[in-house]
């Protein structure tokens, strides 16, 4: 099975936000950067695929700064068997960019699957995925927790509001990932030393035209301080007279 | 003047609850465009409920219907919606629901756009479309400029409280040609719980491992029922891990953002990755043994004590408030 | 799979480091977290090794990891290997002594001193963790002087006869192999000390667990008993000679304690922050304390020297260039400084501190041990008395 994998490059979640001085930024000090953990289970979902069908090849794909090779590299460790990093000194706002350099990339690569985690834990944009299934023209379905494929066809699970979403698709098709799907393998160290020795192409990143434009990054507002409202089972009447009257959300 | 499109969503033919604050956030950019609010459903037939949509500032509300659209057909209701969405909206509006979340990049691109997306505020100034997204697991806010037209947006759950706006909601209904799609949703498989998500519920009771067991989250549905209807029990990462609860249910950074009138946390001791998943909640309330848990700190009102006793005194506090 | 533990550098000591050195780090790092630390407390408490952990250790390859590639093993720099005992006994000093002894002990010395023959067939089986090996040097009456051993091998017609009895060996109960030194030639002759390798179910090889251990609970510690163990000529590692053979296999594994160590005092120190920063008394976290924040302090200080030591050391190591003395004053440095931090971060927990579902005092008792072995701290300061002197203050 041929697998393409786009992945990125963010701060880790723990990661305490300092803005930038353009004020529009992150601070980068200081900050580690980790493979974004959806993206984790996309690589390992493309890894077991390749192994269960006995032959392929996995690529990586990132869309962003230099230091992003570190990142490819982590996959390449996992188990990936060559990576491409875009280049592009920061990753626009604009997912629709970015889907725009990737599905370059991707075109006429003839693969069986494309994956990407469902988000990103930075911006939270949910979108390049899908939309990189548009310009691709590709079939596609998102937030994937459960996925079966047998004969060309596929079947998946995702989540909504209140249950399961049973999908069925044709391949070659785009798929975002969510947790779950399966459990990631460490990149063990024999694969951390071999990553070093697989090919990684750079090439600067096709983005096109901006359709967003950041004015601000702020802190978020401060909540009032609150208050103990007593103790016990004694304090019950007065949190509910605090709900309806003062908070009034009751 | 430009017009806004909603786009909202209907489950087995009724609409959802949620398309009412994708109407008010339409009706807020449409007031200041001087425009009108177009509401856009895809569905197989008629659809229950839509005058709310005109009650919340809809001028029309269009079903666009098709065959194969019972179900969320993503290829087929990207069509539709791109379709006329091209025809001169200033602004296109979803929710960042399950369905949103997948169909409003995939419009985006076909529009050759950019898509705001999961936005906690949204405004117009000197003529652009600007939002608010929270980012970094909310701590941070990004103030973003919309250069595209139309300005694609999705509408964070829970935050655009639903406002009456009546307007004229004049329906319309339109039959979408062609195939609905290469992929196709089969059904929904219901979770054990609810029909309510956490995600989208007004009232969120959470428990953590404070519960000691997973049979003891019988005192968060009871006080959820006392509720009558409006709230949803969520759940640490902890207990989600442990296999008490559904990841579904789960609360926090690596589980869902939800942003109720009330929150209500119950033996969760306050880790950042849940505050991550809840702070922008209206309201926390926090109950909890250890006076030193760091959940207190965000908790706009707090008690301490044994949770076993103050959840069924709550409850029944809550019964008698409500009847 | 992202760790949790972030780490101690005030220093940027990551800055100094190769990105493979530190994406292993992180993948050993991210490893205890999410398998060694949740199960860590009960282990320590019940006695009892993690042994279903072993599998997890040999497919990301902790084994033996510096050793080179061909024989399945990760063949990593040495910053990279003490990095790894370092997240190792950030977890618990006797898991790390499962793998020094794995590694340090057993795979090396077939490495070092065995023929090609052996190095095919173990290796690679020890490597991927279906061979666990013990090393057998100590004795009930020779610790601190190996070279006194009473455990003799005598040549015969087919192989050789070894007699003797092995003491406070780690692995030896769950081992399938031991390499065993004994002396070949007259009991006051050092000189003809020779490394064995005795597969554990040969006839007259007994191993038995020590009772009533305070201290290393999770780790198996062991007497062997060899009673007329007959093994084939070609059970000899036939490039060992001396008492420097296994001298040589103790500079390894106390390489990577000198490491581990460090990595035992960032988990109490880390434990110590978090403490005092959430613990409220008397109106104000513990943390405001100026006696806390001397400790705190101190501890911090202690572990970046510590740190820089350790990889000075390494790169020393990678260029061929590092002496046993050398490692001699890392190891007894780190370990003696790991044990002060353990012991104050137990304090400043206070009640607290003496719970099992804290980490403070299983690493203090576990670390007196580490004190002890591969070479008392107390030996070490003679190693360097003597390489600083000229002069042997032994005896």
């Amino acid at each position: 099975m041929k697998i393409a994998v786009c992945i990125k490059r963010v701060a880790d979640s723990e990661t305490r936000v300092k803005i930038a001085a353009d004020g529009k930024s992150l601070d980068e000090a200081g900050v580690k950067f980790i493979l974004n953990p959806y993206d984790e289970f996309a690589v390992e979902e493309a890894l077991q695929r390749k192994e269960k069908a006995g032959s392929g090849e996995v690529v990586v794909i990132a869309c962003g700064a230099a230091a992003a090779q570190e990142t490819i590299r982590t996959a390449l460790a996992m188990g990936a068997d060559r990576g491409v990093l875009l280049e592009t000194a920061s990753v626009p706002a604009d997912g629709l960019s970015v889907a725009r350099a990737l599905a370059a990339e991707l075109t006429d690569g003839g693969f069986d699957l494309i994956l990407f985690g469902k988000m990103a834990i930075d911006d939270y944009n949910h979108q390049v995925g899908p939309m990189t299934a548009e310009l691709l023209g590709m079939p596609c379905v998102t937030c994937v927790a459960h996925l079966d494929i047998a004969d060309g066809k596929g079947a998946a699970e995702r989540e909504v509001e209140g249950g399961m979403e049973e999908v069925e698709f044709p391949l070659p098709a785009v798929l975002t990932v969510d947790k779950g799907l399966n459990e990631p393998r460490y990149p063990a160290l024999k694969g951390i030393m071999a990553a070093k020795k697989k090919p990684l192409d750079v090439k600067p990143a096709a983005l096109g035209a901006s359709g967003l434009e950041v004015l601000a990054l702020t802190p978020p507002p401060e909540r009032k301080e609150g208050r103990i409202v007593g103790e016990g089972v004694a304090a019950v009447p007065e949190l509910l007279n605090l709900l309806r009257l003062e908070a009034k959300v009751l | 003047m430009s017009h806004v499109l909603a786009v909202l969503e209907q489950r087995e033919g009724a609409l959802r609850k949620v398309s009412q604050e994708v109407v008010t956030g339409a009706r807020r950019l449409a007031d200041a465009m001087s425009g009108e609010v177009h509401a856009l459903i895809c569905a197989a037939g008629a659809v229950s409920g839509t005058d709310v949509a005109g009650r919340c500032g809809a001028d029309k509300v269009i079903t666009a219907t098709h065959a194969g659209f019972a179900q969320y057909a993503p290829e087929g209701y990207t069509r539709a919606v791109a379709e006329r969405a091209r025809s001169g909206y200033g602004a296109v509006l979803f929710a960042a629901s399950a369905q949103g979340k997948d169909l409003a990049p995939r419009v985006a691109a076909q529009l050759g756009v950019a898509l705001a997306a999961d936005v906690t505020d949204l405004a117009v100034e000197g003529g652009a479309v600007i939002v608010t997204r929270p980012v970094f697991a909310g701590k941070a806010l990004l103030k973003v400029k919309v250069t595209a037209t139309p300005a694609v947006v999705s509408l964070r759950p829970n935050v655009f409280t639903p406002v009456e706006r009546p307007k004229a909601g004049a329906v319309e209904t339109v039959t979408v040609s062609g195939d609905a799609g290469r992929v196709v949703v089969k059904g929904i498989k219901a979770a054990a719980g609810g029909a309510l998500d956490v995600a989208e519920a007004p009232i969120v009771i959470s428990g953590g491992r404070g519960l000691k067991e997973p049979a003891n989250f019988k005192l968060l549905e009871e006080l959820a029922r006392a509720f009558g209807g409006k709230a949803a029990v969520g759940a640490s990462r902890a207990v989600v891990d442990a296999g008490w609860r559904p990841h579904g249910d789960q609360v926090g950074q690596t589980g869902k953002t939800v942003s109720p009138s009330l929150y209500i946390a119950v033996g969760i001791s306050g880790a950042i990755q849940h505050l991550a998943g809840m702070r922008t909640a209206k309201v926390i309330v926090a109950i909890n043994k250890d006076k030193d848990a760091p959940i207190f700190k965000v908790a706009d009102y707090g008690v301490v004590g044994d949770l076993f006793e103050i959840v069924p005194a709550l409850t029944e506090a809550v019964g008698k408030l409500q009847s | 799979m992202a760790p949790k533990f972030h780490g101690v550098d005030f220093y940027n000591l990551d800055g100094l480091l190769s990105e493979e050195a530190r994406a292993v780090r992180d993948t050993v790092r991210a490893w205890v977290d999410d398998n060694l630390l949740p199960i860590i407390g009960d282990c320590y408490v019940e006695g009892r090794f993690p042994k279903q952990l072993i599998p997890g250790m040999a497919e990301l390859g902790l084994f033996g990891a510096n050793l080179p590639e061909e024989y399945g093993c990760a063949g990593l720099d040495n910053v990279a290997y003490g990095l790894i005992m370092q997240e190792l006994e950030r977890g618990d000093s006797g898991v790390r002594s499962f793998a020094s002894v794995q590694g340090g002990l057993v795979m090396y010395p077939i490495y070092a001193f065995g023929s090609d023959e052996q190095k095919k067939k173990w290796l690679p089986q020890m490597a991927s963790g279906k061979v666990i090996g013990c090393f057998g040097l100590t004795e009930p009456d020779y610790g601190s002087n190996p070279g006194g051993m009473i455990t003799v091998a005598k040549e015969t017609t087919d192989g050789w006869v070894i007699n003797g009895a092995k003491m406070w060996i780690t692995n030896g109960s769950t081992a399938q192999a031991a390499i065993i030194w004994a002396k070949t030639g007259k009991l006051d002759d050092q000189n003809s000390i020779r490394g064995f390798i005795v597969p554990a179910d040969t006839k007259g090889f007994s191993a038995k667990d020590q009772k009533g251990k305070l201290s290393l609970r999770a780790s198996d510690t062991s007497e062997l008993v060899l009673q007329d163990v007959h093994v084939p000529k070609d059970a000899v590692l036939p490039k060992s000679g001396g008492l420097k053979s296994p001298l040589m296999c103790l500079t390894q594994a106390r390489y990577g304690i000198a490491w581990g160590a460090v990595g035992a005092a960032m988990a109490c120190y880390d434990e110590a922050v978090s403490y005092a920063r959430n613990r409220v008394m008397f109106g104000k976290p513990i943390g405001a304390f100026q006696l806390q924040q001397l400790r705190l302090a101190e501890m911090l200080t202690e572990i970046t020297k510590a740190q820089l030591l350790c990889l000075q050391l390494g790169r020393l190591k990678d260029a061929g260039t590092m002496t046993p003395q050398q490692v001699s004053l890392a190891k007894r440095n780190n370990v003696s400084m790991a044990t002060d931090v353990a012991r104050e971060t137990r304090r400043l927990l206070g009640a607290n501190g003496i719970l099992a579902e804290y980490q403070a005092m299983r690493h203090l008792a576990n670390l007196e041990s580490v004190y002890t072995y591969e070479g008392t701290h107390d030996i070490h300061t003679l190693i360097l008395g003597q390489e600083i002197t000229g002069l042997s203050a032994y005896n």
